[in-house]
């Protein structure tokens, strides 16, 4: 519960200055309350007031999922870096336990990067960024089956100012449900 | 009567068209000092040639254009050499038009030697006057320069507006835009074959980097890898047979041969790091390439089986986009310093590296196919242009094109289809 209001909180601050992040809003989380899930974990007593605590604990436990997952599904590298920053690791880590949790659900890792290389290092960079950010998640749980990865280097950048904030913004790899 | 309006109103067109603004800076050394005398025929047709070989030879930064001052012999017998000190060649000659097509007989005349050089009749369709005049210019550079000239030669870059990516073919200077592909999705890495009748390139149009290669002849194009993750940076060996590609399917971006048709892939490099933008040597044997397995990105040059790995550059925080000399003693490339780029050259011998650009956005090089010129994508006010710079680095030229913002050029070779 922790590691999850943790999470939370980053992807809050993260989602926070990442106003540019694109499209598929809480797209990962969209086969949320997945019935099997609360089958199973809430299946343990007959009590019904007991039931009932458990399915409260459920129903938070899953927003507080969605909402990390939702939140935010960015993370964000030093110049010329394609390593998975501290920072960024509960993120992942949210992913991938989501991942982890829904069997079904695919993503596909989008690795970017700033102009300041040639286009094709960049799209190699890009690519790492994506590689490594899939590792985190199968680290979380996820299958590699689950995960896609892609690279668009510097070919689609979030923000296309020619300035350190718009590079920070475009140094990025995007969790995107499939 | 008509049909002279028409062919006027078809001129009115082209210039309409021109989609470009050139300025041209700097000043070479020992430079020829040639005039173009405005041919004999229709005083419009005659200035749009004359300008188009004027600014073909000053681009090369080889010559300087002497001002004709109103003197405007046609013929050897009309010419007072006297007139002419201080001009190594004048051309001279007349431009008629029938059929829709326009026919320049031109000489160029030695002014020291009072001698006629050569005297050739170039001709063509009248709505490609500019074509002739490149032409012209070429055999204008090659007698006096003992070099090939390349202003007929093409390029190939990609146009962005908006959503829209376009891979362009255009003439040397920029101008007769012709779209290969449209794309609301990015294009990358142009390369030409050895031939000049393909290109290969990279496109996101299936959602991630693939490579294909389209036949300029009949626009047929064909997918030649499309493995799970990138597939870019396609390089054609000198015999046209085999690219040198980028694929990521077995970990970070390594370095493979491929069959044209996508057969037969081999992979070279085994770095585990990034290994990118490889680039053949003219005899086939090496290949010179950017990789950070040294920790930051830098140029390498290796054996064609990926042996011999040796690094090349050691300036520059990071160096990009190696490419040979077309007779494989240097290499152009992008070195990134202090927050921008800018072009320059090393030779492989001594190791000298020589700075050509003074540096503000100037990426991926490519020499033109006699060695003398650079293109390279450079950017004014934000947005991305062409230009190119004398390999003495003396003359720089800016191309501005009315609309889009160009990435990724590269040089044709000689041959075209």
């Amino acid at each position: 519960m922790n590691k999850i209001l943790t999470a939370v909180l980053v992807a809050g601050l993260l989602a926070g200055c990442a106003s540019n992040k694109p499209a598929g809003q809480g797209a990962l989380a969209d086969g949320n309350a997945d019935s099997k899930t609360s089958a199973s974990n809430g299946a343990t007593t007959g009590a019904a007031s007991a039931d009932q605590l458990a399915a409260d604990a459920l129903a938070k436990k899953q927003a507080a999922d969605a909402a990390a997952v939702a939140a935010s599904r960015s993370v964000f590298f030093p110049f010329d870096v394609d390593a998975l920053q501290d920072k960024d690791k509960a993120v992942v880590q949210a992913n991938g336990e989501y991942l982890a949790a829904h069997k079904t659900a695919k993503a596909r890792v989008e690795g970017n990067a700033d102009e300041r290389g040639s286009s094709e290092y960049n799209l190699a960079l890009g690519q790492r960024r994506a590689e490594n950010t899939k590792r985190g998640l199968v680290a979380s749980g996820a299958t590699a089956a689950q995960i896609e990865t892609v690279s668009f280097g510097e070919e689609k950048p979030a923000d296309a100012g020619h300035n350190e904030a718009a590079w920070a913004k475009n140094r990025r790899a995007d969790i995107v449900a499939k | 009567m008509k049909w002279l309006l028409s062919v006027a109103l078809l001129m009115c067109i082209n210039l309409a068209q021109a989609a470009l603004e050139i300025e041209i800076s700097g000043a070479g050394e020992n430079q020829i000092p040639v005039s173009i005398v405005p041919f004999d025929g229709d005083p419009t047709l005659s200035q749009n040639l004359v300008k188009v070989i004027t600014d073909d030879l000053l681009r090369s930064g080889l010559f300087k254009v002497m001002d004709t001052v109103g003197r405007e012999p046609h013929e050897p017998k009309q010419i007072n050499f006297a007139d002419w000190q201080g001009v190594d060649a004048i051309s001279i000659g007349k431009v008629t038009q029938a059929d829709g097509k326009i026919e320049v007989r031109f000489r160029l005349i030695d002014t020291l030697k009072k001698n006629e050089m050569l005297g050739q009749i170039i001709s063509g369709p009248a709505d490609q006057s500019r074509k002739v005049a490149h032409r012209i210019a070429d055999i204008i550079f090659a007698r006096l320069t003992g070099s090939a000239g390349v202003f007929s030669t093409r390029i190939a870059y990609i146009n962005r507006q908006g959503q829209q990516n376009r891979l362009v073919v255009a003439d040397s200077d920029g101008y007769g835009e012709q779209t290969i592909v449209s794309s609301n999705e990015p294009l990358m890495s142009p390369s030409w074959s050895p031939d000049g009748s393909r290109i290969a390139y990279v496109s996101f149009e299936q959602g991630r980097a693939m490579i294909f290669v389209q036949s300029l002849l009949t626009q047929n194009r064909r997918l030649i890898a499309s493995f799970p993750g990138s597939n870019s940076a396609p390089a054609w060996s000198p015999d046209g047979q085999q690219l040198a590609v980028v694929l990521t399917h077995e970990g970070s971006s390594q370095i493979y041969l491929i069959r044209a048709d996508g057969s037969n892939v081999r992979r070279i490099t085994n770095s585990g790091v990034i290994d990118t933008e490889p680039c053949f040597s003219p005899d086939g044997r090496s290949i010179i390439f950017t990789s950070d397995r040294g920790g930051n990105p830098q140029i390498y040059r290796m054996q064609l089986d990926g042996s011999q790995v040796q690094r090349l550059t050691f300036e520059g925080r990071n160096n990009f986009s190696p490419r040979f000399s077309p007779d494989g003693k240097s290499f152009v490339f992008s070195q990134f310093n202090k927050g921008s780029f800018f072009i320059a050259t090393q030779d492989f011998e001594t190791a000298q590296l020589q700075q050509l650009t003074s540096g503000n956005w100037d990426k991926k090089p490519s020499f033109a196919p006699n060695g003398k010129l650079i293109l390279f994508a450079s950017e004014a006010s934000g947005r991305g242009i062409l230009a190119s710079v004398s390999s003495d680095g003396r003359v720089k030229q800016k191309m501005f094109s009315q609309q889009g913002d160009i990435h990724e050029p590269m040089w044709s070779p000689y041959n075209q289809p």
